[in-house]
């Protein structure tokens, strides 16, 4: 069992999660933000008793019903693909990452399955209050559900509160805490749900101004446009604060994915911010190329932004992988960076320890394994590198990162103003005159969604070639299968999950263009 | 150097995954159901009534289903990693019908669903058909083998780091070649159409239905007893995966599994009692006019796999054994997480009483009335 493995089946297995968890996240966000929109309706309906209220979250409700289930459908997969395509890694790491897993679906997904069936037909048999009760459980449920989803994946951004056992040769959970509070962790939960709730009020002014311009169901899209614009307001507001936050944090603990975000080759101290740019293409790391073909820099921004102060020293790619420049590490004490050859190196160390560890033990030969754990334990920080060629494998795609990243902020700054001016005009009554901005509202329906699929590849790109942030790479992590077979279920879930997209996208088409029921009949 | 809360926590997991396994297999009704709704319902009325005492429970079996997945993955990771990379077109063609089950309840009479109503029903029956065949037989190699070898030093091996490998380019398939493994696939959908049937029986409020379901209860229990009792003799006479607990090493055993039932007298007891509630409830629904048979044989039903599982897991026995190399066979011991992991999470199931109070409570209010086509007419939101 000596022959190197293939790495078509790496890739090929990167292209499957990828496919899966981006078709998951067509849906996901949607549900996480309109089960509070609903859940506001119905309070209101509740506390008022107007009908109106009641048919306008019925309406929305409908929509949410149609849109979940094809997130269910697209969920199951991306669970058990941990252990289809991802076997090694389930072993690696699996003793801290299934933990959450399995929180959710008691914590979350059961709760959100109940009283979700209470939402939908209970109308009739439960009690107002009880009903709306129901409504709210919903949408805490999927919401509780991405907290623990996003816990899992933000500790693979960076793995905290473990320890490695070179008995099971894995890493095991030394401390929940850490894992669960970690701050990459908070961010990124309160970034994504925010983001699901500025995607979801996106959609609801969106659907709502197309009515407006049919001159249709008039008081349904006024009264939905208020409710969305006040969240969507406050939602994308706090989109940038923690978007913010969650830059810091890459700074801090993903130097590298930083630097990708930046385009930035050289560090140097009190960097600037770029705003637009366009990095040359084809550029490697240590060729003389211009990093850019042209840029537009707002000077000392990005030491500001990543380090809290404007003359910090910001790494670029050159400097990670040559190392030497002063850093703050996980101690928080400042310490001089190794190079990428070195990691390497210390990561080879690592991995032969963990080898003559097992070997000593097998002869029971304490001392050794004494001294052979010792090598480990200095090493582990970097054993993933020990499994990578050379320096250039820890450069994830810049150019894909860089631009989806200013995709994402563009998009998001340019809610903030968009909101503000929605709820401006619907407050003033004047909204439906202008209907240049009805028609803006309905395109920016898709724009929260790019804004949403960027985020995540400058969060899943940039951390490449690690699964697991300097522990794990992709090669090391997948399933021993051929390349052909993930290739085979790669397409049949790109024909399945389509042809499910489209049928979606017709029946939510044809539901809008419908409206709301009129109450009593269908 | 034993530690005998681990043992403990280990056996407490294995406890949770099996009753996770169990209750799973008796929520399969839905699936059961999904596959008579041409055979019970003769008109459109009737198919709607059918599919929609169906659809408002599916989600519950899909969570089970989800949540055993999970909790299978953090208490025993390594199952996960060698049965899931390596069986890897068993489970992949498991998720494929389920996959196609989550959108066809919302999406089956909605206008304009680009697939038409007839394809996303075919996708009911493939999910009821394909579904439980599959999870049966992939269950069923607990208790055969799979040819896999774990070797957990792979990993310092820098060009080929890969821990877990299957043994056979067929990658699970081979598993539904085998009689055995197939006889409890059947066992499995045969039950599951019972308990289907059962269910249409108690929540249908429906004479013509209620009459056909008992004509079809009998002829699906005769298959399922001979499925069944198939796979239990052959179970009892044959050769089990015994551990030597002072070593781990993993040997051959004339009869464990039936010395396994002996030993654990509780299991036992579990099995019988699981076996006659299922026949009992079959059985009276089948003689008199009776509603209620659907808890019998529910509650049996889960007894029986619980008592299955338990066989397959304790005492000493390697629960996803490898017939490649029988000292990569995993037992509860070499594959569970860590003692650590195993606490946090048994904190955790302490959820587990509130999770199943409230889902009780929910459906106690929820099905004060059996579902029926007056109530299609008037209700919101129908499959
Ligand atoms: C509508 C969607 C949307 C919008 C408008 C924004 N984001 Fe975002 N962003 C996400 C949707 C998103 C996301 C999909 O939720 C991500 C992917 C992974 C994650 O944690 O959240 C994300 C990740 C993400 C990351 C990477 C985190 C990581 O790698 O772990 C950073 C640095 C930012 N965001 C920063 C921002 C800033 C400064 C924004 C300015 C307004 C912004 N985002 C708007
Ligand atoms: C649902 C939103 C998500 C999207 C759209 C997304 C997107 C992606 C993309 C584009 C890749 C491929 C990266 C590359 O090959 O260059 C990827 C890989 C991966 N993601 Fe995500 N991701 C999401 C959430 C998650 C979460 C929550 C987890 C874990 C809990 C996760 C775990 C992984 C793993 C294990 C891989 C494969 C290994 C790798 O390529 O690093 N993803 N994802
Ligand atoms: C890549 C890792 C992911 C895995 C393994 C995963 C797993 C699943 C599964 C199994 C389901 C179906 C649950 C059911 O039976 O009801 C589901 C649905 C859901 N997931 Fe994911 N998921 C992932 C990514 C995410 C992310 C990143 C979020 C949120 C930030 C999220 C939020 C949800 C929500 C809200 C649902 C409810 C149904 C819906 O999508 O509308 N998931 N997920």
């Amino acid at each position: 069992m000596t022959e190197s493995m293939d790495l078509a089946v790496v890739s090929w297995s990167k292209a499957q999660f990828a496919l899966t968890a981006m078709y998951h996240w067509i849906f996901v966000p949607l549900t996480l933000g309109l089960a509070f929109i609903i859940a506001f309706m119905e309070t209101l309906y509740v506390k008022t008793g107007d009908e109106e209220w009641k048919r306008i979250t019925k309406f929305w409700m409908t929509l949410f019903g149609i849109n979940f289930a094809i997130g269910v459908a697209t969920g199951i997969i991306l669970e058990f693909e941990f252990g289809t395509n991802w076997s090694n890694y389930s072993w690696f790491v699996g003793d801290i990452f299934g933990a959450p897993l399995a929180i959710e679906g008691i914590m979350a997904f059961f709760m959100e399955t109940t009283f979700i069936a209470v939402m939908f037909f209970g109308w009739n048999k439960v009690s107002k209050k009880f009903h709306l009760l129901s409504t709210w459980l919903v949408a805490i449920g999927a919401n509780l559900s991405a907290l623990w989803i996003l816990v899992a994946n933000a500790w693979m951004q960076y793995p905290a509160g473990m320890q490695f056992n070179p008995d099971t040769a894995r890493n095991e959970m030394v401390n929940f805490w850490d894992v669960l509070l970690s701050p990459v962790a908070v961010n990124k939960f309160l970034h994504t749900i925010s983001q699901g709730f500025l995607l979801a009020s996106a959609f609801v002014v969106g659907v709502s101004a197309w009515y407006l311009l049919k001159n249709r169901h008039k008081l349904l899209a006024k009264r939905s446009i208020i409710i969305a614009s006040v969240f969507g307001l406050l939602s994308s507001i706090f989109v940038g604060l923690t978007g913010d936050g969650s830059a810091y944090q890459v700074s801090q603990k993903q130097p590298m994915k930083l630097a990708a975000m930046e385009g930035l080759y050289k560090g140097s101290e009190g960097v600037g911010l770029v705003m637009l740019g366009m990095p040359t293409p084809g550029k490697v790391y240590n060729d003389n190329k211009d990093p850019f073909i042209f840029k537009l820099e707002a000077p000392k921004l990005l030491s500001i932004l990543g380090y809290h102060d404007k003359d910090a020293f910001v790494p670029g790619i050159n400097d990670i992988i040559e190392g030497g420049y002063i850093y703050k590490n996980k101690n928080g004490e400042e310490a001089v960076a190794l190079s990428a050859a070195q990691k390497i190196e210390k990561g080879k160390l690592a991995i032969q320890a963990l080898g003559d560890y097992k070997a000593a033990s097998d002869a029971k030969n304490k001392e050794m394994m004494v001294y052979h754990k010792k090598i480990l334990d200095d090493n582990f920080e970097y054993f993933g590198y020990g499994y990578l060629k050379d320096a250039s494998a820890t450069i994830p795609s810049v150019p894909l990162v860089f631009y989806s990243f200013r995709v994402m902020v563009g998009i998001g700054l340019l809610f903030i103003v968009f909101f503000a001016l929605v709820l401006y005009l619907v407050l003033e009554k004047d909204l439906e005159q202008k209907r240049w901005l009805l028609k803006a509202s309905i395109f920016m329906v898709p724009m929260a969604y790019i804004a949403s699929q960027a985020g995540w590849i400058v969060a899943e790109v940039g951390r490449q070639p690690w699964v697991i942030q300097d522990i794990l790479p992709t090669v090391a992590a997948v399933s021993r299968i051929e390349a052909g077979a993930v290739q085979v279920t790669f397409f049949l879930f790109l024909i399945i999950f389509t042809t499910l997209l489209i049928a979606e996208m017709k029946i939510m088409f044809t539901q809008i263009k419908k409206g709301p029921k009129e109450e009593g009949g269908k | 150097m034993i530690d005998s809360t681990y043992i403990l926590l280990q056996q407490y997991w294995w406890l949770i995954v099996s009753l996770l396994g169990a209750l799973l297999v008796f929520l399969l009704f839905i699936q059961g159901g999904q596959t008579l709704i041409y055979t019970l319902g003769k008109d459109e009325s009737e198919r709607t009534v059918l599919v929609n005492a169906l659809g408002r429970k599916w989600e519950l079996t899909f969570t089970t289903l989800v949540t055993f997945g999970g909790a299978f993955f953090a208490s025993f990771p390594l199952f996960y990693s060698t049965s899931f990379g390596g069986a890897y077109w068993v489970w992949m063609a498991i998720l494929f019908c389920f996959i196609i089950q989550a959108v066809s309840y919302e999406f089956r009479t909605k206008p304009n669903n680009f697939l038409g109503r007839r394809t996303f029903e075919a996708f009911l029956y493939i999910n009821g058909l394909l579904g439980t065949i599959l999870l049966g037989t992939a269950v069923a190699t607990f208790f055969t083998g799979s040819l896999f070898s774990v070797n957990k030093m792979n990993l310092t091996n820098i060009a080929n780091p890969i821990i877990s490998s299957w043994q056979t380019p067929w990658h699970g398939l081979e598993a539904a070649l085998n009689l055995h493994n197939l006889s409890l696939g059947l066992a499995v959908f045969f039950l599951a159409r019972i308990l289907g049937l059962l269910y249409f029986m108690n929540h249908v409020n429906s004479n013509e239905i209620f009459v056909r379901a008992k004509k079809h209860l009998l002829y699906n229990t005769i298959p399922f007893l001979v499925f069944f009792l198939t796979f239990v003799i052959w179970l009892i006479l044959r050769d089990g995966f015994a551990v030597n607990p002072a070593n781990g090493q993993v040997f051959m055993e004339p009869f464990k599994y039936l010395h396994n039932l002996l030993a654990m007298p509780i299991v036992l007891a579990m099995f019988l009692i699981g076996v006659v509630l299922v026949l009992w409830g079959i059985g009276k629904s089948l003689v008199i006019y009776y509603t209620k048979g659907i808890w019998f044989t529910g509650l049996g039903t889960v007894l029986t796999v619980l008592a299955l599982f338990l066989v397959a897991g304790y005492n000493n026995t390697a629960y996803y054994p490898s017939t490649f190399d029988l000292q990569s066979s995993l037992t509860i011991i070499n594959s569970s997480s860590s003692k650590f992991t195993l606490t946090v999470m048994s904190i955790v199931s302490l959820l587990v009483p509130f999770v199943v109070a409230y889902i009780w409570y929910v459906w106690k209010s929820m099905n004060s009335k059996k579902i029926d086509a007056e109530e299609m007419k008037s209700e919101g939101h129908i499959y």
